[in-house]
């Protein structure tokens, strides 16, 4: 599409002038791609110390005790790891009927068109509001439902006591709130995708709505909605302020999902501001650590939603 | 599909008291459509409750006082937050400097110049990586750029940590954007003799216009609300900047410092700074709506 080099209607020996615009849209264009690269060498560089020091040991111990140097983030990895999941638990089955509810015709389609906008705005609001919210709301709560499952439940290791307000369960549940709108736009897009013939070729075999969703619908929308879940786990891993505000923030290892817990992106949220020496090094080591949990994470999600839209294009 | 077919069929074998069994599958349908009309509404409760506690916890203290106030110390009433306000403004100047330039010239570049080169690809993935970056990795990224550098937390750093979180929305949505214009459009401007800059500055940007424009709206609402990658960078301050190059207090980590403190003025006012980022947020998403609508 570029311009031609030679024009045959002027004289010969007939340049164009250099297309400054497109260098300069070149050098942007250049420039992002050297940001990934120096964002990486960024955080790399400073966690070199750190990485030299403890190595792959860094992964595999517990201790955080910054002034006797010792660091090790096994438990930051298993709550960030636990916490998603958890939350991904509450929000999956939330996020895929809502999707389906706006998918199909249940009521009117103004009420869709309202809750379409409720899930918009879940999305919407910050971060650190859902922590403050969190801290009104669901923190009672789960402390409430914490001394009540100790009580029937302790035995299991899941609900042992005691029962913490900032536990890893509070977490959860805001995180799920928080992830919903990914999970439910994304899994809305699959649902709405799948053809029209295959759910009239339900209908006319004489299946109800529901057997058609079952049978037809949700299998057709299925890695669509594994993608959606994918891509929410991997939101749900990087997401930090309501998290920090309402784990609880402990670095201590425990099965009950009602105790402290801690998260990679809490600990960098809470120590970075006062942090020193071989602490900020092995801060930028666990973040290292976090930009690769949540890459692998975002990288499968979209291999899984890129590998559908192939399937599907075929039926579309 | 064989497996659909026969799934279905299954409802015509067997014993012949269609009436009953048609009944339990019409009684099942209902029931599960109740369950998932149920589960949706649940969606309203975590909403409406945050919407009613911003209200009723962040309104009794909204007032002139608090736009041109400065934070009240440990302890004492009054005040405001005038200099959070103002540093979430400035940063997110900061950030746009950077990042609508940067986002909105590389989208020209992988559209209109060369959608199919190797640097296109690459700026296209790096803008997809990017925006799986959890928000913090961009604090961490400033903080070692430019605070670890300069040795003080500021506006700068905050701002580069915006920019970076804002960058892949504006990139995306700008070469989205582009790529609604129609080759209609582009054909005929270079037939008619205009150069490349000529067809990109005066007839596929101005139709792309609103389109980036939501993209930048977008992505000033996400900033706006961000506190992971401020806290750190820009850190805070309980005065008014005197330059760009010192602590800077921003809404989002008012609020998360407010909010832990044990003093109820202190946390009523946490309750109105979020009502207020809340609100900004929100118009600036209906802001890039509009804009969105009205070219559609």
């Amino acid at each position: 599409m570029s311009a031609p080099e030679k024009d045959i209607i002027s004289p010969a020996g007939y340049r164009p002038a250099p297309d400054l615009f497109r260098i300069l849209c070149q050098t942007a264009s250049l420039l992002t791609v050297l940001m990934l690269g120096w964002i990486i060498y960024e955080i790399l560089e400073s966690a070199w110390p750190s990485i030299q020091k403890f190595g792959f040991d860094f992964m595999t111990t517990s201790a955080w005790v910054p002034n006797r140097e010792r660091f090790g983030v096994l438990p930051f990895i298993i709550g960030t790891v636990a916490s998603s999941l958890l939350a991904i638990l509450l929000a999956f089955p939330l996020g895929v009927a809502i999707a389906i509810f706006l998918s199909e015709n249940f009521l009117s389609a103004s009420i869709r068109q309202t809750m379409r906008f409720v899930v918009e705005m879940l999305a919407a609001i910050p971060s650190v509001v859902y922590g403050l919210w969190g801290i009104f709301v669901i923190i009672p709560i789960v402390k409430a439902f914490g001394d009540w499952a100790v009580g029937s439940m302790g035995d299991f290791p899941l609900f042992s006591g005691p029962a913490y307000g900032n536990s890893l369960l509070t977490a959860s549940v805001v995180l799920a709130i928080m992830i919903l709108p990914t999970i439910t736009a994304i899994s809305r897009n699959a649902l709405a995708s799948v053809p029209k013939t295959l759910r009239e070729g339900a209908y006319a075999l004489g299946s109800t709505r529901w057997e058609a969703i079952f049978s037809v619908i949700l299998p057709t929308a299925a890695p669509g909605i594994v993608a959606a879940t994918i891509l929410g786990l991997g939101r749900a891993m990087g997401e930090t302020m309501a998290v920090a505000m309402l784990i609880g923030n402990s670095s201590r290892l425990s099965w009950s999902i009602l105790s402290p817990s801690g998260t990679l992106a809490g600990l960098l949220a809470n120590q970075f501001g006062e942090a020193q020496g071989l602490q900020v090094n092995s801060l930028m080591y666990a973040a290292l650590i976090l930009i690769g949990i949540t890459l692998i994470v975002n990288l499968l999600g979209e291999a899984v939603l890129r590998h559908t839209q192939k399937q599907t294009a075929g039926i579309r | 599909m064989d497996s659909i077919a026969s799934h279905s069929l299954d409802f015509f074998d067997g014993d012949r008291s269609v009436s009953s069994k048609t009944v339990a599958r019409s009684v099942t349908n209902r029931i599960l459509s109740g369950i998932c009309i149920t589960l949706s509404l649940l969606t309203l409760v975590p909403l409406a409750s945050i919407i009613i506690l911003l209200l009723q916890k962040g309104l009794p203290l909204l007032g002139t006082a608090i736009f041109t106030e400065l934070p009240p110390a440990a302890g004492m009433s009054g005040g405001g937050f005038g200099n959070a306000i103002l540093g979430t403004l400035v940063m997110i100047a900061i950030g746009l400097a950077i990042s609508a330039p940067a986002g909105i010239l590389s989208a020209i570049f992988i559209n209109e110049y060369a959608p199919t080169s190797r640097l296109a690809q690459a700026v296209r993935l790096v803008a997809k990586l990017l925006t799986g970056i959890p928000s913090i990795i961009c604090g961490v990224f400033a903080f070692a750029a430019v605070v670890m550098t300069t040795g003080t937390f500021s506006a700068y750093a905050g701002g580069l940590a915006l920019a970076v979180l804002m960058l892949p929305t504006i990139l995306l949505t700008a070469e989205q954007a582009l790529m609604g214009v129609q080759s209609a459009y582009r054909e005929a401007a270079l037939g008619l003799g205009a150069t490349r800059f000529q067809t990109i500055a005066r007839v596929v940007l101005p139709d792309a216009f609103p389109a980036i424009m939501t993209g930048v709206m977008l992505a000033v609402a996400r900033a706006a609300g961000e506190t992971a990658p401020l806290i750190f960078t820009a850190l805070f301050s309980q005065f008014w900047a005197k330059s760009l190059n010192e602590p800077t207090a921003s809404l989002s980590v008012l609020i998360y410092n407010f909010s832990t403190v044990p003093f109820p003025h202190q946390i009523g006012m946490a309750w109105t700074a979020s009502l207020v980022l809340v609100a900004f947020v929100t118009i600036a998403n209906i802001a890039a709506q509009t804009i969105f609508s009205r070219k559609n």
